[in-house]
């Protein structure tokens, strides 16, 4: 089973929640998908074993063979190869790596080369199959490092994903495919507003979920109501303890600093089970 | 001279768009007959490309100079290797008053830092 955990509010508590799961879980695989600010591996500390760097496909152009026909501009859907007079013009950050540009070239033009965007790092922590990716600092684009990431995933393992916050489309990339989506959420307006958008993107993915409500205590009560009204099952709850903040500003997983957590983490892990098989 | 403006409207007494990329309309004007052709812009709502689509369409209109609020790094760079200059209109104002500031030298060219 592949869980995939997710908020749509960022700062709710997905790492602290993903990272714990993992730890009580046993023999899994954790995939770190925030691929612009990974932090798992702060608190998993992996030791890395192997790195591996990515790319996207990106045309290069060979001017003694282009005749400046236009075609490559006019089949690109992203505007990220221009023709004027005398020359191409390519916009990197623009280009989506489709390839469209050199499939059309008539005189063959186009060839595709490799544009470095980030690195994939994989490693043990424990029992832990440890793989997360970390994007260049400036690429515009999470979701091809993403999917590079999860082409790593082993079907026949547990594994536990940690997404990015948002709705958009790493975070579509990172959950989708995964047999169960966590919603960590926090009881406030902001809270609910972005959890109503994840549970939006997760049902046209058709991916079913349950949420963890963390500082469950404070706040107000209109995310428990929600839920209930929409028929999401609460699976855990957090009552805010500023020993977690504390932890967590260590680098220590809220399973090592605070054991009597363990037992909900595992009964986390039952319930998960018992949803996905239903 | 043959020149677009970005655009609220579709006419001279619109005012000019601030916006290069996302304007509404683009007016091309032919600055002595003050004869003007409106447009669409068609790539208002892309999700990324607006600039350099905008520039390229520019570009094939054949137009001298583009005069807009502001013009993003990658319009710029379209519009520059295309020999178009690129006039910077400082506040608001209608289309008709930046072509006659344009006419007069009195609005400033765009100079970008490319890194």
């Amino acid at each position: 089973m592949i869980i995939s955990v997710a908020s749509g509010k960022g700062g709710t508590g997905k790492t602290t929640i993903a990272t714990s799961l993992a730890l009580s879980w046993g023999e899994v695989q954790f995939l770190d998908c925030d691929v612009e600010e990974p932090n798992a591996h702060i608190f998993l500390k992996p030791h890395i074993n192997e790195r591996i760097s990515v790319g996207i496909p990106v045309p290069e152009v060979d001017e003694s063979k282009c005749n400046l026909c236009g075609k490559c501009a006019e089949v690109c859907e992203f505007n990220a190869i221009v023709v004027i007079k005398k020359k191409v013009l390519f916009f990197p950050e623009l280009c989506h790596g489709c390839g469209g540009c050199s499939y059309i070239c008539p005189e063959n033009a186009i060839k595709e080369v490799d544009r470095a965007i980030g690195v994939i790092e994989k490693g043990r922590s424990g029992k832990i199959r440890f793989i997360h990716g970390i994007l260049n600092v400036g690429e515009p684009m999470a979701p091809p490092l993403i999917r590079q990431v999860k082409k790593h995933i082993n079907n026949s393992i547990n594994g536990i994903i940690d997404a990015s916050p948002g709705t958009s489309c790493p975070v579509v990339e990172a959950v989708n495919g995964s047999d169960f989506c966590l919603l960590v959420t926090e009881p406030t307006p902001f809270g609910l507003n972005d959890l109503k958008l994840a549970v939006e993107m997760l049902r046209k993915l058709t991916i079913p979920c349950g949420v963890v409500i963390n500082c469950a205590d404070i706040g107000d009560e209109e995310v428990e109501r929600y839920c209930k009204d929409e028929d999401i099952p609460i699976l855990m709850t957090i009552p805010w303890d500023r020993r977690i903040a504390e932890a967590y500003s260590k680098g220590i997983p809220l399973i090592d600093a605070l054991p009597e957590f363990q037992n909900s983490l595992s009964q986390l892990y039952g319930k998960i089970e018992r949803l996905y098989k239903r | 001279m043959k020149v677009v403006v970005s655009a609220t409207g579709d006419n001279l007494s619109a005012h000019v768009d601030r916006r290069f990329g996302r304007c509404p309309w683009f007016l091309f004007v032919d600055t002595e007959s003050l004869k003007c052709e409106a447009a669409v812009n068609e790539s208002a709502d892309a999700a990324s490309g607006a600039g350099t689509a905008c520039a390229q369409l520019a570009l094939e209109k054949e137009v001298d100079a583009v005069i807009s609020g502001q013009v993003g790094p990658n319009a710029y760079e379209v519009l520059k290797q295309g020999g178009v200059k690129i006039f910077i209109v400082p506040q608001d104002s209608s289309v008709r008053e930046a072509i006659d500031k344009y006419k007069n030298n009195e609005l400033k060219q765009m100079e970008m830092k490319v890194f």
